[in-house]
């Protein structure tokens, strides 16, 4: 009896979740029909093949995306072929009537200079060929002619010469925000990179200050500071790969911290709680530093030079599938509307790039779900919470630096 | 068994576990410390975290019971559980490392870019973390009952309460820390206690006759049978009977038994004498549970060792809590220097179980009758020492057992509460993973409560034998075959492992039992279910040649090159 429950047991799991992939299956699959009126209908089904057409298009007009598309475009014509060109050649000819290519490239000359749509009678030799006449629409980008779309038909319409500009015009649309995605995606790639060559040129002057105070007094300890300026500036000034590993990240913090203690002395102190279990998380590059560096500002900031004792904790957790850091400090803390609004780049900080930047960066590498959370109020210090997933798809570190 | 002893023995077990859980790493320390505060975890002390995952109850318990049932056959058990970390060590260890997966969906994702083999890789290690759970939770089970006669799904709900308790809270943060001191804490309560069992041996004059068949009484003894059993004879036995015999009720009668089966009922004592040979007994209630203990040895096909060695040859690859712990290693080196070191010490703690269950032989030859002979290890120091001296080392022993169902429980607990949280449950979030938890541990819960009485060993076979047909393929050639494709690994996981799982679901559910040639190749399935999934991956991927994720050879480089050369690449 027992026996029979178990296989029941191990069984019923299998059929549970093939029953659980069904229903989704069947769920996704969503009829339209029984929707409103006919013509309520038929302008679903237009925006629907229209929502279709796009997602390709989003990735800008090249032969793979236009073959992507060009079926959908014709069903929303209503043509019998429809043809895509940039400004050189035919990217996709779907429907019938493909032999008339180099004619149409020919004949698209003047289109494509001028930016202006028309529509003009093929030469066809074959009397079965139910292309007879070309209806030409121009996509422009910012007044730019990137290319054409060409509708053929067996006769000249002047509903199809108004439909073939309508939809010429929504692709261009999708063309320009693709366009926008591009230049959104190498503003984020310039910003990263301002980013990591970005180490407060003040705390550069104040490091080699300090450094220089030590020459006479101290030498040995200002070989020892050198050295850690030296290591800290060439992992902040690295080239290759966008991440690290949190042990590489730990360590620069580690440099930072030596060269800022310097300069304060016994004024800061700093604790460090650390699983070993998430050094080898993969995390991007320079993304904990800056953190640290607004740690120390906000803990020292307004305080007399003479009491002001800052104490910074940070800690790394396991955390399932994720790593856990928190960095905190019992300084002045921030407002948390003003905190909002520099997140959100209203105000310029006073300080630099730190939070906003950060936060951009994890949100642009995990997702939204993974910016920074930021707990403070106005005298009561700031705590930091990082949460990074174990893996991800496309985070790789760049491994480790040959000889370490 | 005295209880007195170890009760305390095993609550010690369980709070110790909970406090190195919690405290293990909550010290703090200042940045002059930095070095120490951020040393990664070193390929030792990595290595005894994963033993100490890996050696559970199945290893604890089940393998003596196994030896102490079916003799020498059963030492392929602990061979193939280790040698499970050659096949890994050689084909999988470092390249999972550097593709920088933390669980198998993950690996499936980085490997082949897809959503769909994700989610199907992320259901089998739930299915295959729920059967690998089962035993351990019937194991605690068993262990409670031999040390308290509490009833038998105490343990379990002691064991689940406390793992669930402790994974949900976040109490194992520093869980390379716990694993790593249950492995020593294992280690030590097999190993001490062996040592005066062997002391003790010795002292009887070291009897030699441990494999002789059948086994035979070394004196008097009184056997009380728990659950109605036929006891097959193949010559007279005479024996002293208080109970039930053949439908009869004796009352302290000499009887002499005929040779053939006799069917006696359950709460009867037999009386042996000495030097009278332990009779085969075949358990009447749900007696075809256990494929490899029903069968006695001339029965059991050489084809099953077979196919058990393949199970665990290429299973171990696919648990979900030994991968997890391999992203740990810094980088991949470190993790084959690991692997190099689990070897070392899971073949030093798998000589042991096979000496209890030599001795239990020896000493405790009845078990086979009375009971669970999975409760060897637990009863032999009180058997063969007596006194406090064997009540200490018994305590000893069964805080060793808590521990083995603690730590792989709580490892097999996060790996399925990770997976349920991150693939199954809608959104994310330390909520969900307290949820996923819960689910992860009581569907295990519930079907130990419900089933009861699955031998520990075999049960975590069953698990072996799904993992090696499901993710052993999709390893294996993810790892050294350029042209797999998602189709051809979801077709070979579903195939492999899914009819690997039915098969496990058609044994335990009694079909078609005894004797049957079929029912050997659904107790064993792994010697046709792996080279089915090898064959369904490889074939599928061939018939979508157009399906190869793009970037294959980039993911490929990435997996085998050691990481100094990929930084000069990429520099």
């Amino acid at each position: 009896m027992s026996g029979f429950l178990a296989g029941l047991c191990v069984g019923v799991l299998p059929v549970l979740a093939l029953g659980v992939w069904l229903g989704r299956r069947t769920a996704r699959a969503k009829s339209l029909a029984g929707l409103g009126t006919p013509v309520e209908h038929a302008t679903f089904e237009t925006l629907h093949t229209a929502s279709l057409a796009a997602p390709p298009l989003r990735a800008g007009l090249t032969e793979e995306t236009a073959r992507k598309s060009a079926r959908k475009l014709r069903s929303l014509l209503g043509t019998d072929a429809l043809c895509l060109t940039d400004r050189t050649g035919v990217l996709v000819w779907d429907g019938d009537g493909a032999h008339h290519r180099d004619e149409i490239m020919d004949r698209l000359a003047g289109a494509l200079e001028t930016g202006r749509g028309e529509a003009f009678r093929l030469t066809c030799d074959s009397l079965d060929c139910s292309v007879r006449w070309a209806v030409v629409a121009p996509l422009t980008v910012d007044d730019r002619v990137h290319g054409a779309l060409v509708a053929c038909a067996p006769r000249e319409s002047a509903v199809l010469v108004r439909a073939a500009g309508e939809v010429a015009r929504w692709v261009s649309v999708q063309l320009e925000l693709a366009d926008l995605d591009h230049s959104r995606t190498r503003l984020i790639e310039a910003e990263i990179k301002a980013l990591r060559a970005q180490i407060s040129p003040h705390f550069i002057f104040n490091s080699l200050a300090v450094i220089a105070s030590f020459v006479r007094t101290d030498p040995e300890r200002a070989r020892e500071l050198l050295l850690e300026f030296a290591d800290f500036t060439r992992y902040s000034f690295r080239r290759h790969g966008d991440f690290t590993t949190l042990a590489e990240e730990l360590h620069a913090i580690d440099h930072y911290l030596a060269l800022v203690r310097a300069r304060f002395g016994d004024r800061l102190s700093v604790t460090l709680q650390i699983a070993p279990e998430v050094l080898p998380v993969t995390l991007p590059f320079l993304c904990l530093q800056p953190l640290v560096e607004n740690a120390v500002k906000h803990g020292l900031e307004g305080k007399a030079v003479s009491s002001g004792r800052c104490h910074i904790q940070i800690t790394a957790q396991d955390a399932g599938a994720e790593a856990l850091v928190v960095i905190e400090d019992d300084g002045a803390g921030m407002d948390p509307g003003l905190l909002r609004r520099i997140l959100a780049r209203e105000v310029s900080p006073s300080g630099g790039i730190g939070l906003s930047n950060v936060d951009d960066r994890l949100r642009q590498v995990y997702g939204d779900d993974y910016g920074l959370v930021i707990e403070t109020a106005t005298g009561a210090g700031m705590k930091i919470t990082v949460r990074l997933p174990k893996y991800q798809p496309g985070v790789h570190s760049a491994g480790r630096p040959a000889g370490e | 068994m005295n209880s007195s002893y170890a009760i305390p023995a095993v609550a010690l077990v369980v709070v110790a576990t909970v406090l190195v859980g919690a405290f293990g790493l909550r010290i703090s320390r200042t940045t002059s410390d930095f070095y120490v505060a951020s040393r990664t975890v070193g390929p030792r002390l990595n290595a005894a975290a994963i033993s100490g995952e890996y050696l559970s109850a199945a290893s604890f318990l089940g393998i003596a019971g196994l030896v102490l049932v079916q003799g020498p056959d059963m030492l392929w058990y602990p061979v193939g559980y280790t040698a499970g970390y050659l096949v890994l060590l050689i084909f999988v260890a470092a390249p999972l490392r550097r593709s920088g997966a933390y669980t198998l969906p993950d690996f499936a994702e980085a490997r082949l870019a897809s959503q769909a083999v994700r989610r199907l890789a992320g259901a089998f290690v739930v299915g295959v973390g729920w059967l690998y759970l089962l035993p351990q939770l019937q194991g605690a089970g068993l262990t409670l009952t031999v040390l308290t006669r509490a009833p038998d799904w105490l343990g379990g709900v002691i064991v689940a309460v406390v793992v669930t308790a402790t994974v949900a809270a976040g109490g194992m943060r520093s869980i390379t820390f716990v694993q790593a001191f249950q492995y020593w804490l294992k280690l030590t309560a097999l190993l001490v206690p062996a040592l005066f069992l062997v002391l003790t041996w010795q002292h009887d004059g070291a009897p030699r006759h441990a494999f002789d068949e059948p086994a035979t009484f070394r004196e008097q003894r009184v056997v009380r049978v728990d659950d109605a059993i036929d006891l097959r004879l193949d010559r007279p036995l005479t024996v002293m009977v208080t109970g039930t015999v053949d439908g009869r009720t004796h009352t302290a009668t000499r009887l002499e038994l005929t040779a053939g089966t006799h069917h006696i009922e359950r709460g009867t004592r037999l009386t042996f004498t000495r030097g009278a040979p332990v009779p085969e007994a075949w358990r009447s209630g749900g007696g075809d549970l256990s494929p490899s203990q029903a069968e006695s040895r001339e029965e059991r096909p050489l084809y099953a060792t077979y196919g058990l060695i393949l199970a665990t040859f290429l299973g171990t690859m696919g648990l979900p809590h030994v991968v997890v712990r391999f992203y740990t290693s810094p980088h991949g080196v470190a993790a084959r220097r690991t692997t190099v070191a689990v070897l070392g010490l899971i073949g030093a703690f798998y000589l042991l179980p096979p000496v209890y269950g030599a001795l239990g032989r020896l000493y405790a030859p009845e078990l086979t009758l009375s009971g669970d002979p999975d409760a060897a290890v637990l009863l032999l120091p009180d058997r063969m020492i007596g006194g406090v001296g064997g009540d200490l080392l018994g305590a000893l022993v069964a805080g060793g057992a808590f521990a083995a169902f603690l730590s792989t429980a709580s490892g097999l607990t996060m790996a399925v509460a990770g997976v349920l949280t991150q693939d199954v449950l809608p959104s994310r979030g330390v909520r969900h993973f307290r949820l996923g938890t819960v689910l992860a541990m009581a569907v295990p819960l519930a079907a130990s409560v419900l089933v009861g009485g699955l031998p520990v060993a075999d049960a975590v076979g069953l698990a072996f034998a799904v993992s090696a047909s499901s993710f052993c393929p999709l390893l294996v050639l993810g790892i050294w075959w350029r042209r797999l494709t998602p189709p051809g690994a979801a077709a070979g996981m579903l195939v492999g492992g899914g009819s690997a799982l039915l098969a496990v679901a058609a044994t335990m559910g009694g079909y078609p039992g005894e004797g049957a040639a079929l029912h050997a190749l659904l107790a064993w399935p792994a010697l046709w279910s792996v080279p089915l999934g090898f064959l369904t991956m490889i074939l599928v991927s061939l018939a979508t040649p157009g399906r190869v994720p793009p970037g294959t050879a980039s993911v490929l480089a990435r997996f085998h090159l050691p990481e100094e050369v990929r930084s000069e690449v990429t520099a």
